[in-house]
């Protein structure tokens, strides 16, 4: 029973961290590796909204997911259209991005106990044997939503159609009057802001370390890895296997050994089908 | 009538381009100079630069440039097979963590710690990315910027090999003289050697690869085989980075797989100009200096590295060296009609 609640919010957790970038991937092929500054950042402005300039939790919470969505526009804006085309260097540019934020939110001191973003609603429920809190709950719910709303927003409206138009055949895309550039700025800014809506969702489970900005990278690649860089059901697959994986071994084994299981995993499926578990776009392409 | 002389400018690299890019020849003191002149200056330079800081603490500063630039040129051999590594951290460490055991738990000495941690790490990493060369691009990217993060983590939690203590009093070299020119031979003569080998028919395989590796593919080449080969001697340079690295500091631990030593030689590269193995080491033995000197900020340190990697990518994406090179081919001299 507590493998279960436990596993299932562990996995929850996985697929919220690696949603949003896998979104900006599979749209425009762009390998968002500030995806967990995003995280990061959107978890630090609410707290300074909040606890700095007293504006209420959803207000700020609104207002930070804007604002970093808006700055997910602008990388692509002003520095990735500068360097499109070229894999490697936006990789480069985006890693870069990404250490400049966080190591700047480290130096000015955003660790520690007195960064607690404040739960949804406190307390906590009896299942069996174990406790659950709400937040986990709530966590749970918020995971199911977003992969529920991400895929009707891909298959029936406008701009989710034209997103994966643009994943599938850009040059069709473009002839078909769907602006690229922009489509795939506003993928950027659609991965950022799912950063922070993860970032919320996560965060009042424990109190910010900047060091999360890595962390969560780590773990939204080992989720995407796993599961097909650009398939949201692989990404909910490969956080159900991962999620209950880690769950599983820390229960019967050791703690530690979580991250021997994402390492295990991730040389596995990288050795029988390098594309992923539901990857199919990029299968021939990547696996030459 | 007096005839008057005229002059007209002309590129002083014309006449020697045209004979010595494909036949060799030379025909003046003045061409070979042209030549050599920009290969030997900085050598000789370098070679000086450690007997004018002494020991001291920029003397220091030199060997960590050597260091870095060690992995810098492992990166740039890489980046030119087409596999982009964001984790030359992962060499740096394995290398490190290598020679440290054997120098630790056998206690054997450095002549043989170096040479075992340079050839086994590089087997060690060689075998942990095989199954990843079938990919390429971003994805061989991701797993390369992983991998390193993940054995901190495998280190951390484990408790093996030292822990998060590392493994600390190791035998350190005899003098810090010794230290400092092994490094720097280690540098000139991967320099060289890299950029002789790409020009090989080796390397014509491996540039080939990089540009269109189903053409290699149909050309009945197993670029599976060249890729692994690649990596193993881009892989045994970093090793044996660590591995200096951990006799100089007489001390191996986590941080041997910390994200600077990543970032610092990527910055290295694409501020220097990838592709041709001098603008790395230029890149590091400009950057290696700067942040030294701006050891006061502290952990902005990082983020600088950075801004450095966006400002080269988006302002002069050929790197510094090809741009001087550009420069100076470009040197111009009045010649009589």
């Amino acid at each position: 029973m507590e493998i279960l609640i436990y596993g299932i919010t562990n996995s929850v957790t996985l697929a919220l961290m690696a949603i949003g970038f896998s979104l900006t991937f599979g749209i425009s092929g762009l390998a968002n590796f500030a995806h967990g500054a995003f995280f990061l950042l959107g978890g630090i402005l609410t707290w300074i909204f909040i606890h700095q300039l007293g504006i209420p939790y959803f207000l700020s919470a609104l207002i930070s997911i804007t604002l970093v969505g808006l700055l997910g526009f602008g990388l692509y804006w002003g520095l990735m259209l500068r360097l499109r085309g070229l894999a490697i260097n936006e990789v480069i540019a985006t890693l870069a991005a990404a250490i400049v934020i966080i190591e700047v939110l480290r130096y000015l001191g955003f660790s520690g106990f007195t960064y607690v973003l404040p739960e949804f609603v406190k307390g906590s429920v009896q299942i069996g044997e174990s406790w659950l809190d709400y937040q986990r709950i709530f966590l749970v719910a918020i995971g199911v939503a977003l992969i529920i709303f991400l895929y009707i927003f891909t298959h029936r409206t406008k701009i989710g159609l034209s997103f994966r138009a643009i994943a599938q055949n850009e040059r069709t895309a473009i002839s078909l009057g769907i602006d690229s550039d922009w489509t795939a700025a506003l993928s950027l800014s659609f991965g950022s802001a799912l950063a922070v809506v993860a970032g919320l969702a996560i965060l009042p489970l424990g109190s910010i370390d900047t060091q999360m900005g890595y962390d969560i990278l780590i773990s939204a690649l080992a989720v995407g890895i796993l599961g097909g860089l650009e398939s949201i059901p692989g990404i909910v697959i490969a956080s159900i296997i991962l999620g209950f994986g880690q769950i599983i071994v820390a229960t019967f084994f050791k703690a530690q050994w979580q991250t021997v299981v994402t390492l295990a995993a991730i040389v596995i499926i990288l050795a029988v089908k390098p594309s992923g578990i539901l990857g199919k776009y990029k299968e021939l392409e990547e696996r030459v | 009538m007096p005839e008057t002389v005229r002059y007209r400018k002309e590129r002083i690299d014309r006449g020697i381009k045209a004979r010595s890019d494909t036949i060799y020849t030379l025909s003046s003191y003045r061409d070979m100079l042209y030549l050599l002149l920009p290969r030997f200056l900085p050598i000789a330079a370098l070679f000086c630069l450690p007997l004018l800081m002494g020991s001291s603490y920029w003397g220091k500063v030199v060997f960590y440039s050597c260091i870095f630039a060690l992995l810098a040129l492992s990166w740039d051999f890489m980046a030119s097979v087409g596999l982009v590594s964001l984790g030359q951290a992962l060499f740096f460490g394995v290398g490190s963590y290598v020679a440290g055991s054997f120098n630790f738990y056998l206690k054997w000495p450095i002549v043989f710690t170096i040479p075992v941690a340079t050839i086994g790490g590089a087997l060690i990493c060689t075998l942990l990315l095989f199954p990843v060369v079938r990919l390429r691009g971003v994805y061989f990217s991701m797993v390369t910027l992983i991998l390193p993060l993940l054995f901190d983590h495998l280190i951390e939690t484990l408790e093996i090999l030292g822990g998060t203590h590392g493994l600390l009093s190791l035998t350190p070299f005899p003098n810090h003289w010794l230290a400092i020119y092994i490094a720097m031979i280690a540098v000139v003569g991967v320099l060289f050697g890299f950029r002789r080998l790409i020009n090989e028919d080796f390397g014509l395989v491996l540039r080939g690869i990089k540009d269109d590796d189903r053409v290699v593919m149909a050309g009945g080449i197993n670029i599976y085989w060249y890729k692994a080969q690649a990596i193993f001697i881009a892989s045994a340079v970093g090793c044996f980075a660590g591995a200096l690295m951990t006799h100089y500091y007489q001390f191996v631990g986590r941080s041997a797989f910390a994200l600077d030593n990543t970032i610092l030689p990527l910055a290295g590269a694409v501020l220097g100009g990838p592709g041709s193995f001098a603008g790395a080491t230029l890149g590091t033995f400009i950057l290696v200096p700067l942040s030294e000197a701006l050891r006061g900020i502290g952990g902005l340190r990082m983020a600088l590295y950075g801004i450095i990697l966006i400002a080269a990518l988006a302002v002069l994406p050929e790197g510094l060296f090809h741009y001087i090179e550009r420069k100076y081919h470009q040197f111009e001299r009045d010649v009589k009609i």
